[in-house]
């Protein structure tokens, strides 16, 4: 059985196969009402530097959900951070406060060195661009919820694969899975360089697509947001973002069963009317988030 | 080594050769090493070489390099050899490595990294060894090591 009391859970990278599937049982046994109670009388610490609604809410939900209890900041103007706090003296205070810390920083690589100080667990809730490990498990379980299995899975990815982190680390921990992967953007926001050299070390299948021409291969519609700000140009962002919007017209391109996910927020890029689809799963998929946080939590403080 | 060679670059009677350093490196080489460094230096540019086509070399009068320096001038040019002098003679053939894990000597070119924001010693993993291409070990961005990312200390 995997060993995660103590561990700081910070990046995809850190976390092998055998842990993450661990972690989606136990997630699936919270859910089920098999397990409960798993965090009584632990306490958590939410640091959120940055805003955050589903991450921030979630996680206090898990905690209150599961019998511990939860305290921090949602906005660093009401921490020491304020006055000119380093993130490491910070980190050296609240680590004698709780049992585990839950934290999102505009800087990245902030929750590695939080790890590094913290005697407690750190769980990072976010980083700048770099990883968001607690959406992609949240993701993953949805993937499995959804299709029992991963292997021999189509997904493919829409939108900003440059700049979204919550793509970065799914396409990492995806490549655990016997899975292929569509990559369906302009080119402007292609994935980084290094993550095709990543996936080619792991032998994952990719290819370029539109949504026309793979939406019937696919088990899943990943999709994320174009931001008006990565464009210089404000003609060409109008002219790329409605290229990569779902409405009821483009659920056509998909199968019956390819299921519609975001990591949320949405703005325009998935209309309202495709809610109802029994494919569109992205707010059941943010409601996930509870007892995948929850089982985080009870892992790593080593109640379950 | 019969002493009728024409040396195009003076010998030296001791100190340290950089040899095989491919052209247009030799000056980055140069400048990472110059910093507190008082001894005669000599350098060459674009001599012919079978190795790498065109090479630089430096040679250091009365200097011999350290570990540390050693370990930057594997980032930029690993293809180079270096020779320790000492009464006109090779008494040490140094090998370069790159090491798989660099602490210090290179900084993050991430601004919003978290190691050019608090004080803290970088750390990589190296990825790719030609060209050599690092991972950050805090914001994980890899990027190929230029001259401009070595610290000069």
């Amino acid at each position: 059985m995997p060993k995660f009391k103590g561990k700081s859970i910070v990046s995809l990278k850190d976390m092998e196969k055998k842990e993450i599937l661990h972690l989606m049982k136990k997630a699936e046994e919270i859910k089920s009402g098999k397990l409960t109670q798993v965090l009584k009388g632990k306490v958590i610490a939410s640091l959120f530097f940055e805003p955050s609604t589903r991450t921030r809410l979630s996680f206090e939900s898990a905690v209150l959900g599961q019998g511990g209890s939860v305290f921090g900041f949602a906005d660093p103007g009401a921490s020491s951070a304020k006055k000119g706090e380093t993130l490491s003296d910070t980190i050296k205070n609240v680590m004698g406060y709780c049992d585990a810390i839950v934290m999102r920083h505009f800087i990245e690589g902030a929750a590695r060195r939080a790890s590094e100080i913290s005697s407690v667990p750190v769980v990072n809730g976010g980083d700048g661009a770099n990883q968001h490990p607690t959406q992609t498990f949240l993701d993953l379980f949805t993937m499995l919820e959804k299709k029992g299995s991963l292997d021999g899975k189509v997904i493919g990815m829409m939108g900003d694969l440059k700049y979204g982190r919550t793509i970065h680390s799914l396409a990492m921990a995806l490549t655990h899975f016997d899975v292929k992967l569509h990559f369906i953007s302009p080119k402007e926001l292609n994935i980084p360089d290094h993550y095709y050299d990543y996936l080619k070390a792991k032998k994952i299948e990719y290819v370029h697509s539109s949504l026309e021409s793979c939406g019937k291969e696919l088990d899943f519609l990943y999709c994320t947001r174009i931001q008006k700000e990565r464009f210089y140009d404000p003609m060409e962002y109008e002219k790329v973002a409605g290229t990569y919007k779902i409405d009821k017209n483009s659920l056509e391109y998909l199968k019956h069963d390819t299921y519609i996910m975001h990591p949320l927020p949405r703005v325009d890029e998935i209309a309202v009317d495709v809610d109802d689809d029994p494919r569109a799963v992205y707010f059941e998929q943010a409601h996930n988030g509870v007892p995948v946080r929850a089982a985080l939590l009870g892992l790593v403080t080593g109640t379950i | 080594m019969p002493d009728n060679k024409q040396y195009k670059v003076f010998k030296i009677e001791q100190g340290t050769v950089i040899d095989h350093i491919p052209s247009p490196r030799g000056l980055a080489v140069f400048r990472l090493l110059s910093k507190n460094n008082n001894s005669l230096i000599s350098i060459g540019l674009n001599f012919d070489s079978k190795r790498v086509g065109k090479k630089d070399l430096i040679k250091f009068e009365g200097k011999i390099i350290s570990k540390k320096e050693t370990d930057k001038i594997a980032l930029i040019a690993p293809e180079a050899t270096i020779n320790i002098i000492k009464d006109f003679k090779v008494i040490e053939k140094r090998q370069i490595d790159i090491p798989s894990d660099i602490h210090g000597i290179i900084k993050c070119l991430n601004p919003n990294c978290i190691t050019n924001i608090e004080k803290i010693a970088t750390k990589f993993k190296v990825v790719e060894k030609k060209p050599v291409k690092v991972m950050c070990h805090y914001c994980e961005r890899t990027a190929e090591v230029k001259p401009d990312m070595i610290d000069k200390e």
